[in-house]
């Protein structure tokens, strides 16, 4: 078991590595994120200022806020493109060499996805952690702070729940990828997955916030599971049965995206033009 | 003046190549649009929950929102040459080039590459701009449309002078580029929402570092016919676009300091 | 009146120093310490209209820095420089339309576009009236024999191909100097001619002044009656190649290929050179032993199949003469 993991394990935290390189890019996305997510911030401040605000709304400000600063911290962690390895390697036409090594091709894109997307949310979630989660309350900005999560609970369960979050989002970045290695080209699918992604998984605003005639249909589809379900579980906003229903959201997308994308996969492969020269 | 032929020539130049890959030139334009007219939906959803914000309906914030996406929808247009002088001119030698020809360098560099892609974020500021006309049964007078025309112009200045003062910092550094994306798309971020919303060092800052202010919240102010409630005076708000222009000259001043530096020290 | 006039052209750069590693990176945004290069020490010539001059040097000699100056894209330290009575960095606009500027492996011609839209597109940003566009651009495909390219977008074009659509593009506005930097660098055989005898031809009947820049020796062979060598920032030598040739290598060369095993020559003045089995190369001083003489001498005392008299490859020549100037490579 050991030995079949090894070159998963190996390639996993080799791409991590390569990516931790980008410093500049990781401080560079993080001013990008902190503006984001201020602005974002002050505007559902502003709205939540209103007389009798608080009582239309399903969360809180307070909630709303770390809600926010969490989305911002784990912005990579979002499926909005495919992995641009793979669409280096469609466009060189190297992705024929993928079905030469001895392991499975969609594990290997599962794993090497997963890497680049976990690695880039590693440096900028902890800046984002440090600055507004203990910064901020240093300097008396508790009201405006990443509070920290509702209860021990609530804390496990947000673990389990961001561990989903990878699984989920390199599942549907699988897709994207497969899609790329069809199609030739990732100029394409890039285009119209991101919308759906930032819109639907709470990103541009929190799902609670939609009109509540759409709140179950939000909570299903696979997309909340990716920023929505794991941060409601963190702010406690989302407990017991729900939030285990959460969870099997997140699992049942897994395990039908893993599916629908392995049996593509073969398909593509099977069939696979080699570009470039 | 041959100045806007050669500019039109470089237009057919752009188009005949993207009209080469027709399917993925559509595609992207289309998500472009897809992108950014996602926002509209939190912005209605938001407003539907709350009902009004600071005193402000949601035609108006949408009204606010569509004229910033048309100014930087035309000013991206223009702008991509300025946008990757580091990676396509720099770093590759190709800026000599630019430097080898008997034009000036702004023009060959807005002549660089017309994206189509842009007009995504145009069709959908229109698209905006239209559902804030209906929601506040706007009547669009002459006046109306020439001071929306004049606040577009200020926005286009404003956003064509930060592409070129990130364009000016690559004389000197490649890396660490994206921050000034910060103030681009940001600055449309930030621009949608009238300024009253914002904390008041941020709001000093969208007025005099960045007068994004300037481009979008008062000017619309005055469109709506309304008064500042923050106690800017009514005859500054029509004129107030005229900053988005003296940025842009500001901005061209300090570009003339990196090509100077480009030309001391060579590639 | 010279149409090229340098003068004691100097450029020094200020190269910051740093430690490797993530320290060093840290350190130096604290203390920079600053290293001067020399590129050019003060460097001068003149060239009138119409000559055709190689350029040659050493990597990192200073030939593409002076190019640089001359084409009006870099600013010199020190010194003077006039091209057509105009200096080039002040009055760039006016001095770039009168000269065309040839990159080696890069085409100023745009990827996605047919060539001939690229040329199109050029003639509109050189203001080229229409009428001299079409006759000289019509001249330029003849010249090249590029009528069968014009339809195709220059990705498509192999490199040889590029290279002639390039001089072409570069010859559209009719400049008076052209300057070509490494024009033949990686083209196969068949091109490096093309473009050698297509260079030739517009120095020749259109007098265009051409300085060329190379590091194949056979171009300069080919094409350069003047040549001007550039080693660590100054002017090694500037006269025709024969000049040159004989204050470093006056020698020349017979191969004899004998009848049977090649014999020990023991004559004055000839040395031998290389020898493999029946075939014998002797290296000799034209001054001390005359060539005919030397000939006679061998053939007389041995039976001899082929005889070759020629001169050391130019390449062997040029790379003595930097290393008798302590110029190799900076």
């Amino acid at each position: 078991m050991e030995a079949a993991l090894r070159p998963y394990l190996a390639t996993f935290s080799a791409r991590f590595q390569l990516m931790l390189q980008y410093r500049a890019a990781a401080l560079a996305g993080f001013a990008t994120q902190c503006w984001w997510g201020g602005i974002h911030i002050m505007v559902f401040a502003a709205f939540f200022a209103g007389a009798g605000a608080a009582a239309r709304s399903p969360i809180s400000l307070a909630q709303v806020i770390t809600y926010t600063w969490l989305a911002q911290g784990f912005l990579s962690l979002n499926p909005w493109s495919g992995d641009p390895d793979v669409a280096a390697k469609v466009r060189t036409g190297a992705v024929g060499y993928d079905r030469l090594r001895p392991v499975d091709a969609y594990d290997w894109w599962f794993v090497n996805a997963a890497a680049w997307m976990t690695a880039r949310a590693a440096p900028r979630a902890a800046l984002m952690f440090a600055m507004t989660a203990i910064l901020f309350p240093l300097a008396g900005l508790s009201a405006w702070a990443w509070a920290p999560p509702a209860d021990l609970a609530a804390a496990l369960m947000f673990t389990v729940s961001m561990l989903l979050v990878v699984l989920l989002s390199s599942s549907i970045v699988m897709l994207i990828n497969i899609c790329v290695a069809a199609t030739l080209t990732d100029r394409g699918v890039n285009s119209f997955v991101a919308p759906l992604a930032i819109l639907f998984s709470g990103n541009l605003i929190p799902l609670p916030l939609f009109p509540d005639w759409a709140r179950v249909a939000l909570f299903v589809q696979p997309f909340a599971g990716v920023v929505d379900i794991p941060f409601r579980i963190y702010l406690g906003q989302i407990t017991g049965w729900v939030a285990w229903a959460g969870l099997g959201v997140q699992v049942f997308w897994i395990v039908v995206l893993v599916g629908l994308g392995r049996l593509w996969m073969g398909r593509v492969m099977g069939r696979l033009q080699v570009q470039g020269g | 003046m041959d100045t806007l032929r050669l500019l039109r020539r470089y237009f057919a130049a752009s188009l005949s190549a993207q009209a080469q890959y027709p399917g993925t030139t559509f595609l992207m334009t289309f998500g472009a649009f897809a992108v950014t007219f996602i926002d509209i939906f939190a912005i209605a959803a938001l407003f539907s929950r709350f009902g009004k914000v600071r005193g402000w309906s949601f035609g108006e914030v949408a009204l606010f929102y569509g004229l910033v996406s048309i100014s930087f929808a035309i000013s991206d247009f223009l702008t991509r040459g300025f946008d990757v002088l580091g990676t396509e001119f720099i770093r590759t030698g190709n800026f000599d080039r630019v430097l080898l020809r008997p034009r000036s360098l702004a023009v060959q560099l807005i002549g660089y590459d017309f994206r189509l892609r842009c007009l995504g974020r145009m069709t959908q500021g229109l698209v905006v701009v239209a559902i804030a006309s209906q929601a506040l049964h706007f009547h669009w007078t002459p006046a109306a449309l020439a001071l929306a025309a004049w606040t577009v112009a200020g926005g286009v200045a404003l956003f064509f002078g930060l592409l070129v003062l990130q364009a000016t910092l690559s004389f000197w550094t490649i890396e660490g580029l994206e921050v000034a994306n910060v103030l681009t798309y940001g600055g449309v971020q930030a621009a949608q929402f009238p300024l009253s919303l914002y904390a008041p060092w941020f709001r000093g800052f969208l007025t005099f570092v960045v007068p994004l202010g300037c481009v979008a919240y008062f000017p619309v102010v005055a469109l709506l016919g309304r008064h500042d409630p923050l106690g800017a005076p009514d005859w500054f708000l029509p004129l107030s676009p005229i900053f988005g222009v003296v940025f842009l000259a500001a901005s061209f001043w300090a570009w003339r300091f990196g090509v100077r530096r480009y030309t001391s020290t060579g590639s | 009146m010279p149409q090229i006039l340098v003068e004691g052209l100097a450029k020094t750069y200020r190269v910051a120093e740093r430690e490797p590693g993530a320290w060093g990176a840290v350190a130096g945004l604290f203390h920079r310490r600053w290293r001067t290069i020399e590129a050019l020490k003060g460097v001068g010539f003149a060239m009138e209209r119409g000559e055709l001059v190689g350029l040659i040097g050493p990597n990192g000699a200073g030939k593409s820095t002076t190019i640089k100056i001359l084409s009006g894209i870099l600013r010199p330290s020190a010194g003077r420089c006039e091209v057509d009575g105009l200096v080039p960095w002040v009055q760039r606009v006016k001095h770039v339309a009168r000269i065309g500027v040839v990159f080696g492996q890069r085409t100023q011609l745009w990827w996605d576009l047919p060539v001939i839209e690229g040329f199109d597109l050029l003639a509109a940003i050189y203001r080229v009236p229409p009428d001299r566009y079409r006759a000289t651009r019509d001249q330029m495909v003849g010249l090249m024999r590029l009528e069968r390219l014009l339809g195709q977008p220059v990705r498509q074009l192999s490199l040889g191909q590029r290279m002639r659509c390039e001089i072409a593009a570069a010859m559209l506005h009719d400049p008076s100097i052209l300057f070509l930097d490494e024009p033949t660098i990686g083209l196969d055989a068949p091109s490096k001619l093309a473009v050698r005898e297509f260079v030739a031809t517009l120095n020749r009947e259109r007098g265009v002044t051409v300085i060329l820049t190379t590091h194949d020796m056979h171009d300069i062979e080919a094409l350069a009656r003047r040549v001007v060598v550039i080693g660590n920032g100054t002017i090694l030598a500037d006269s025709p190649y024969e000049t040159l040739r004989a204050g470093v290598l006056a020698e020349r060369r017979l191969h004899v290929d004998f009848a049977a095993e090649a014999p020990a020559i023991d004559i004055p003045g000839v040395e031998e050179r290389a020898r493999d089995g029946r075939a014998l190369e002797l290296a000799f001083d034209p001054a001390v032993v005359a060539v005919p003489a030397l000939i006679a001498r061998i053939t007389a005392d041995h039976a001899v199949e082929d005889i070759r008299v020629d001169e050391p490859a130019i390449e062997e020549v040029i790379t003595r003469f930097y290393q008798l100037h302590g110029a190799e490579e900076a």
